[in-house]
């Protein structure tokens, strides 16, 4: 590569202390340059194009892309538009998701990390075994819960049986199936948030605890005056990207619901690839995705506010 | 904290460790029976006559829904990805650790915030950039836009950033140019960071479902994820196949997963953390 572009221009040897010098101006956009045209092409130049496509009756398969400014916008408020209410169907159910699975997917992990955060023989072997779930793809996953979960001959309906439960329809009966989506989702991913917990905990120093015990506190005093406080930039960290990947949830839909039953697992997602990718309509359906990042922003920036408030 | 832990606590370990298990027995098991017995009900937990039918089915080459050749294409656009991952987020992220220079800020700061920004906002303008370089359908679109995600580059600036200055000083005093310490010194130093960032990246190429769903039509072409969306539809209710088909995209991430575990668990907890 440009080992002699690096090379040539040699100059200081240091200039300030710290920083390590030898080499010249233009070295470190080198080092950067083959990231930097990646990241131009992928992210930055799609992430602005995407808005401007939004603002085109953008249909990949017609040569004309007119011009209608915020009209697809518009669009996903009138009522009487062809996307508004597909889009909003699927926003709801996405946000039914998110609501319903988040506060699992960020309370269970913790739980499961203030386990495995004991000294016990073999913690490193159930640390293994709890995260290996989220090695898996979700087309694996879904494959899975689509046969565990189904009517008639599922295992997980045979064994509620055992109890007398009557037959449960996981994946074509609300609330079941946001249920089943939830459940395989938490058992899919919780080793994940947990690990980052773990790390998290580590981190508290073992003398507050100390100190804590000293003052007469027991262990749900200390969990929560020592353990809470010293997570809470982790938590808000796990609550940040839970958020984002719940809204992004596409797959276990797609695999296990297929949407339904009637739309009501059709999450923002499928909506929005559908309309794109299947009917071509890119323009509206960027429009969509903007729309939907817009909410997540909000979402994210008050979540980050409300935690970070009530440290201060 | 000390102190031996109770009966409760261990009963609750094992019944976690048999509901994170289960599921995975149950897909396996379930690969080696007949079409009758996967829809028995009761079920049974052993399979009454196991066959390989559903392998041989599945592992058929030149058939209609070639597994092997969806477990290949993984394998190699997975591998190819992780190298030019590391290639370019390892030279990114050095120069954003430990070289000075005047745009440092508002570049690392802009890379950070993609970070969070959801990944439906790229689906459909790079798709159209696929369709414009002529990648929709090929490797190339499953190897090279990912590898423009942040994480890598963060993740390996994290890395360097705690690495000892003395490495590279006693180098540059002897006179060493900045790509000779990084590939001599700093690389060889960062092995822990690439042995984590390849495995991280490998394993989330492998398991992508949504982008290679859309950007790969032929059949022959397909990984796994998205072939496994297709012998669902195809086998819809010959559950041994489809449960074939989810063993053999399970299997070698799992064994891959028993001998690095340490490192995609340091690797996801880092990601968390010390940022």
């Amino acid at each position: 590569m440009a080992v002699d572009a690096v090379a040539a221009p040699r100059t200081r040897v240091r200039r300030s202390s710290g920083a390590v010098r030898g080499y010249g101006r233009a070295t470190p956009y080198l080092f950067l340059a083959p990231y930097l045209v990646l990241f131009l092409l992928f992210v930055v130049g799609p992430a602005i194009f995407g808005f401007w496509m939004s603002l085109h009756d953008w249909d990949f398969q017609l040569p004309g892309k007119p011009w209608v400014g915020l009209q697809n916008y518009k669009d996903l408020f009138d009522p009487l538009s062809t996307t508004a209410e597909p889009f909003w169907h699927g926003m709801r159910a996405t946000a039914i998701f998110t609501v319903a699975s988040v506060p699992f997917l960020v309370t269970l992990p913790l739980g499961l990390a203030v386990l495995l955060n004991r000294r016990f023989p073999g913690r490193t072997f159930f640390r293994a075994v709890y995260f290996a779930p989220y090695v898996l793809g979700v087309a694996v996953v879904g494959l899975m819960f689509r046969y565990i979960l189904d009517t008639s001959f599922g295992i997980l309906n045979a064994f509620l049986g055992l109890f007398g439960v009557p037959e449960i329809g996981w994946t074509n009966d609300q609330p079941w199936a946001f249920v089943a989506l939830v459940g395989m989702t938490v058992w899919w991913t919780i080793g994940f948030n947990a690990v980052i917990y773990l790390a998290g905990l580590q981190d508290i120093p073992a003398e507050q605890y100390e100190a804590a015990a000293l003052d007469g506190a027991n262990t749900w005093q200390q969990f929560r005056h020592v353990t809470l406080p010293g997570l809470r930039p982790v938590v808000a960290f796990v609550v940040t990207i839970t958020v984002l990947a719940s809204a992004n949830m596409f797959g276990q839909s797609v695999l296990v619901t297929q949407g339904g039953p009637g739309d009501t697992t059709r999450t923002a997602l499928m909506v929005i690839a559908d309309t794109g990718l299947s009917q071509f309509r890119m323009g509206q359906a960027t429009a969509m995705s903007y729309l939907l990042a817009a909410c997540l922003a909000i979402v994210s920036l008050i979540n980050f506010a409300l935690l970070r408030e009530r440290k201060s | 904290m000390r102190r031996r832990q109770s009966p409760v606590f261990w009963v609750l370990v094992v019944v976690l460790t048999v509901v994170f298990v289960a599921p995975l027995l149950w897909m396996m098991i379930t690969s080696f029976k007949t079409i009758g017995e996967s829809q028995q009900v009761p079920p049974t937990l052993v399979p009454q006559e196991p066959t390989g039918r559903a392998y041989g089915e599945v592992l058929t080459v030149g058939g209609q829904n070639p597994v092997l050749r969806w477990f290949l294409n993984s394998l190699v656009a997975a591998s190819l990805h992780a190298g030019l991952v590391v290639l370019v987020a390892s030279m990114a992220g050095y120069a954003l650790a430990r070289m000075e220079f005047r745009f440092k800020k508002p570049i690392f700061v802009v890379i950070l915030a993609t970070l969070f920004v959801p990944g439906f906002v790229f689906l459909m303008p790079n798709y159209l950039l696929m369709d414009k370089l002529a990648w929709l359908d090929t490797l190339w679109a499953l190897v090279v836009p990912g590898a423009a995600g942040a994480f890598g580059v963060f993740f390996m600036r994290q890395f360097f950033l705690a690495l000892p200055r003395e490495l590279e000083e006693v180098a540059m005093i002897d006179g060493a140019n900045a790509w000779t310490v990084f590939t001599r010194i700093i690389l060889p130093n960062a092995k822990p960071a690439i042995a984590t960032l390849t495995v991280l990246s490998f394993l989330a190429n492998w398991n992508d479902f949504i982008w290679p769903l859309y950007v790969l039509f032929s059949p022959e072409r397909l990984t796994l994820q998205p072939g496994l969306k297709l012998l669902q539809g195809a086998y819809t209710t010959d559950y041994p196949v489809i449960m074939t088909g989810a063993t053999i995209a399970s299997v070698p991430v799992l064994i891959l997963y028993i001998f690095v575990q340490r490192y995609v668990i340091e690797g996801v907890a880092r990601s968390g953390i010390k940022g």
